[in-house]
């Protein structure tokens, strides 16, 4: 499934990687501690997240993350925004509660995969 | 503290690459430059994802311990055809404990420094769970160095 598709079901707001909405999302993990997200996010991942320092361009940079999902209407600085577009990362903004925005984008993904490979 | 063999073992392994970056302490402003740049270098130079990635992980976690706790550091990096091996050395408080800094959850981190997601406790764990070999030191007042080797044969299924 590619980030395009989870961009439209679920009207998120687009801030930054435009023109990488075509990546493919293969699974997502969920973190607000970097160290965390560092350990066991895996490339491909939708990464939600209430952080919105700058940090988080360079970690979903660094471990190939389809994009960053910033949760519960948290507003990203305008310098993270920058670096963002400037490494080509989408971020993107949900205005919905993190739990349902979870949860739809984890039903999306499980839909297009067999049960043996449901491990997102 | 080695996890595994000693230097001697990797030392006649000659560089393909080798060099040295600057990290500023105390701000957050650069925190992971240095690490995309390498993860931009190795993914130049062929290594496989799993190295490159791992590479980068514990490089970041050592950049951003020098922008939390230093005031100023240097990350090495050197190739050869079968080690990546970074090396963080900073100037800098040291660390007073380091069996307790290697503690999962383990943190001195300020306020400011959780409020961007940082002070985990996870760091030096991540450093030692995603490289072959690990070493750390540090004297109080001084400073600490970190020595990090990823064999690029290895197949690890960690990250
Ligand atoms: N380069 C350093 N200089 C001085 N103290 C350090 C350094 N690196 C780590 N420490 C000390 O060791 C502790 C543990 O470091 P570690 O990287 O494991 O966790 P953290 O930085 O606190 O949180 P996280 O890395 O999960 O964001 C730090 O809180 C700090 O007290
Ligand atoms: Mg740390």
């Amino acid at each position: 499934m590619n980030l395009d598709t989870i961009v439209k079901e679920l009207d998120l707001k687009v801030l930054s990687g435009q023109d990488r909405l075509d990546a493919e999302v293969s699974g997502g993990y969920v973190g607000d501690l970097l160290s965390d997200v560092m350990a066991n996010s895996k490339e491909g991942d939708l990464w939600f997240t209430r952080q919105i320092h700058q940090n988080i361009v360079a970690v979903a940079s660094l471990k190939d993350h389809a994009g960053i999902v910033v949760i519960q209407g948290a507003e990203p600085a305008a310098d993270t925004l920058e670096k963002a577009r400037k490494e080509g990362i989408p971020i993107l903004a949900s205005a919905r509660p993190g739990f349902e925005t979870i949860g739809r984008v984890f039903n999306m993904i499980a839909a297009t995969k067999s049960p043996e490979e449901a491990d997102i | 503290m080695w996890k595994g063999l000693t230097t001697n073992v990797l030392s006649h392994d000659a560089a393909i690459y080798e060099n040295s970056f600057p990290v500023e302490g105390g701000t957050f402003d650069n925190a992971g430059h240095v690490s995309s740049q390498i993860k931009a270098l190795l993914t130049r130079m062929k290594l496989s994802k799993k190295v490159v990635r791992r590479a980068a992980l514990v490089t970041y976690e050592a950049e951003i311990n020098i922008c939390s706790y230093a005031n100023r550091g240097r990350i090495h990096l050197r190739v050869t055809p079968e080690h990546v091996t970074v090396e963080a050395i900073d100037e800098g408080q040291g660390i007073a404990d380091i069996e307790l800094a290697m503690q999962a959850g383990y943190s001195t981190a300020t306020e400011r420094i959780r409020e961007m997601g940082f002070g985990a406790g996870m760091g030096l764990c991540n450093i030692k769970n995603f490289s072959d070999f690990f070493r750390i030191s540090s004297e109080i007042g001084k400073g600490t160095h970190l020595k990090m080797v990823i064999r690029i044969d290895k197949d690890f299924d960690g990250i």
